[in-house]
């Protein structure tokens, strides 16, 4: 089926959705999700969204920015970082008008809290800045938006899979194709701009607390098109996932004054981030538990340490930290008011992504240079605001500040520029790929091979990295992606088939995988989320660059781009 | 552990009737039935279909029957459920496949409610203020993630098409008492009419099948004392 839009959103998550909010009334717009909108997976983020509105404390937007910056370990471009400050503010109250329920101080305020890394006058000590709806701030966000979606009438394709991205052979975007995994029609759609919003791919890791779906979708289909990913090497892992799990216990409930330990009690933080303690970035965090855990400090010499909150009212626990109570309830049968909470390091979001300019157009090159018509915001993007290590709350920062950002774009643009012509024959490479898996009676298992993939990306592109594990994990993805040429589904049926869904993502993963791997190898250092043995420094002198990874007919190659600098020089990253 | 399921499935391509198939998982009590689900799907049946995303009771993709309740699969341990374990698609909607039902008619019910804030003043250059006490008027309602075990285990609903169900009117709830909205009264008019909250018989089957905890059945009994009071 063929249908035309003026703009095609992918993905129905916070950056799609606050996009599509932005053009509404204004474009004919359709967005296509894999998923019904609401459960898309900014859904799961709990703690807060910051923005320095100094409801509470002083505050600036440029303590913000200057956070950001650090807390990337200055491997973040400048000139976005200040974007995403100065608006958060504007952006915040854009979501409290569209009817976002944030909690609320006693003056009828947004209220905020502490969250990792943020800080008051540049480093000094916590500052209250994250704006948050109890523990279910993405929750609201994304119900916020879903509301605005259903309000201006958004044409709105559910469960609809992208499979192809269509570009002309001069360079110009005109849209994709898909299929509804109801039916297992093809669609193509046929637009002037078209936004990935598609979300990261923590389902490249074994443990995770990303949903199942996050599959890297709109990153693979680019990479294979040939544009460019960019630092793909720095991947968050969350200190505080559930044991074995891996489902996210968030910041806010050291926010709120949790405490990790280790198997004798000790609050060992205090030996790695004497100031920020519990509160240091992420990166700093996962590395203090996994090295507790090395030096045999784990709890019972296993690989978990606690989160203690046993310390902290009820009421406190109640009110603020809800969702989290009654996951640690579920899934542990623990109550954390009175017990100590097993925890280990999570895979959790990607710093790197489609290169794009802080107007979410999508970049080919060393130079930023635009294609005509594709835009990327979200977590599939990379502005570069995250750097080598996000901030807490700064996902849903991105998300709002630069999905808004590319909405507003989007609407000058289809303004001055025509529908270009499909490629021909455009769902051609959609429809070959699908015959493909339906067809091949092949005998390996996507399920046995995504396993795999996970268990090796875990042990060898995890916390801590070696040139050596990297050098085995490439040969052993090589191996993964040549057995996934002989894959053989189970059901061969149209209807609603999730065996090819599945395998489809499965190929995704296999992707951005080879992406992640490449570049953790060609970066020689450690910097943020990308911590290598052999090279346990930050050298700024070889490496305060961002890579560019681009598959090529010869392998992987690897281009380099400058960071921008503006304010803040680069400086050893301390708390 | 052994954990048999005996699951409903209904194949549109090649069945004219659904019919049970038996799995046996090896199983750790402290799994989630969804984790038997993939189990089965990845390693001894690839056809079996059902919904699901964030695996941890957030996205509300995988409500389902579990031994005759609605439940999300993900949010039900093994040592709950116990080791045999009946799973069929949630009642009252078009099965596609397998687990997988018909989601069109809950969305559109929902969209009937007006289901976004209404407010045609000229919004502040900050934020609207709404006092902690306003705010808690709607906070238990505003936990829906619209998955739907509300609504199918609700008996009206089974024989009544035009209902619009418990998730709609959790919605309606969440704007009526939003002290920023002003669309309360057309809210009520809608559910005041013969699809609206008079078909409740106040069973408690939604709040006893909300995984969220909301306490759904007080939510249609204060939207109710709203549209007859004018209280809201």
């Amino acid at each position: 089926m063929y249908h035309r839009f003026d703009v095609v959103i992918v993905g129905a998550g916070g950056a799609g959705l606050m996009a599509a909010a932005q053009l509404a009334g204004k474009a004919n717009i359709a967005v296509v999700s894999k998923l019904y909108p609401t459960r898309s997976h900014t859904g799961a983020a709990q703690g807060g969204i910051g923005a320095a509105l100094g409801n509470i404390e002083e505050d600036h937007w440029v303590w913000h920015m200057f956070d950001t910056v650090k807390g990337g370990d200055y491997i973040v471009d400048q000139d976005a970082a200040e974007v995403l400050a100065r608006e958060a503010v504007d952006a915040v109250y854009e979501l409290e008008h569209m009817g976002l329920p944030f909690n609320r101080t006693p003056d009828g305020r947004i209220d905020q809290r502490r969250f990792g890394g943020h800080t008051r006058n540049f480093g000094e000590a916590p500052v209250r800045r994250a704006c948050f709806a109890a523990d279910r701030t993405g929750h609201m966000i994304l119900q916020t938006l879903y509301q605005q979606g259903i309000k201006h009438q958004v044409n709105f394709f559910n469960e609809v899979m992208m499979l192809d991205l269509l570009l002309t052979d001069d360079g110009v975007c005109t849209g994709i194709v898909g299929m509804d995994i109801l039916t297992g029609e093809i669609h193509v759609f046929h637009a002037k701009a078209v936004l990935l919003a598609t979300g990261g791919f923590g389902r490249v890791f074994k443990v995770t607390s990303n949903a199942l779906s996050l599959t890297g979708d709109g990153c693979a289909i680019a990479f294979r098109r040939g544009l460019p990913l960019e630092d793909m090497e720095f991947y968050q892992f969350h200190p505080t996932g559930i044991y074995r799990l891996g489902i996210l216990l968030s910041e806010a409930v050291r926010g709120e004054g949790g405490i990790l330990r280790n198997g004798k009690g000790e609050r060992f933080m205090e030996k790695y981030a004497p100031t920020l303690l519990d509160l240091a970035p992420r990166d700093m965090v996962s590395r203090s538990i996994f090295l507790e855990v090395r030096a045999g400090l784990g709890v019972d010499g296993k690989d978990f340490v606690h989160l203690d909150l046993t310390h902290l009212p009820r009421e406190v626990i109640e009110e603020k930290l809800p969702d989290i109570a009654d996951f640690v309830r579920t899934y542990q049968g623990l109550d954390p008011v009175h017990d100590l909470v097993p925890i280990q390091p999570t895979a959790h979001y990607a710093m790197g992504g489609l290169p794009t300019d802080v107007d979410g157009r999508v970049t080919v090159d060393e130079n930023n240079t635009p294609i005509p018509g594709l835009y990327a915001a979200g977590e599939c993007a990379c502005v570069s605001v995250h750097g080598a290590n996000r901030l807490g709350t700064n996902s849903l920062v991105d998300l709002i500040v630069f999905g808004r950002r590319a909405g507003k774009h989007m609407a000058q643009f289809i303004q001055h520029n025509d529908l270009h012509s499909l490629p021909k024959e455009p769902e051609f490479r959609a429809e070959a790929e699908i015959a493909s898996y339906l067809e091949n009676d092949g005998t390996e298992s996507a399920a046995a091979i995504r396993t795999e993939l996970q268990d090796v990306m875990w042990q060898d592109a995890g916390i801590f990295r070696t040139g050596a594990a990297l050098r085995q994990l490439d040969a052993a993805l090589a191996e993964l992606r040549h057995r996934f040429t002989r894959v053989g589904l189970r059901d061969h049926g149209k209807t609603f088939n999730m065996d090819l869904v599945e395998t489809i993502e499965t190929g995704y993963l296999l992707d951005v995988a080879e992406a992640i791997a490449a570049g953790a190898l060609a970066r020689e250092e450690s910097r943020g989320g990308h911590f290598r043995e052999d090279f346990p420094n930050r050298d700024d002198a070889n490496w305060l660059k961002h890579t560019l990874a681009y598959r090529t007919s010869g392998g992987l190659k690897m281009r380099y781009k400058p960071v921008v600098i503006t304010r803040f020089e680069p400086k050893e990253r301390k708390y | 552990m052994d954990v048999h399921l005996r699951i409903l499935r209904f194949n549109p391509d090649t069945d004219t009737r659904p019919h049970f198939e038996d799995y046996t998982v090896d199983a750790d009590p402290t799994e989630r039935v969804l984790d038997a689900l993939n189990t089965i799907k990845w390693y001894q049946d690839g056809t079996l279909t059902y919904r699901r995303s964030c695996a941890h009771g957030v996205c509300g993709s995988d409500a389902m029957r579990i031994n005759g309740r609605n439940r999300l699969a993900c949010k039900l341990l093994v040592k709950e459920a116990g080791t045999n374990l009946v799973i069929e698609p949630l009642l009252g909607f078009r099965v596609i496949k397998d687990l997988v039902v018909d989601m069109e008619p809950f969305f559109a019910s929902y969209r009937s409610v007006l289901p976004f804030l209404i407010n045609d003043d000229q919004a502040p250059v900050t934020e609207r203020l709404q006092s902690p006490v306003d705010r808690e008027r709607f906070e238990d309602t505003t936990k829906c993630i619209l998955c739907a075990a509300c609504t199918t285990a609700c008996p009206i609903t089974w024989t009544n098409d035009e209902f619009v169900g418990p998730a709609a009117i959790v919605n309606a709830h969440r704007f009526i008492f939003d002290s920023r909205d002003q669309a309360s009264s057309e809210r009520m008019q809608i559910l005041n009419q013969k699809s609206g909250v008079w078909r409740c018989r106040t069973v408690f089957n939604c709040t006893d099948a909300c995984p969220r905890g909301i306490q759904v059945t007080r939510a249609i009994e204060q939207v109710k004392r709203g549209i007859l009071y004018g209280d809201s």
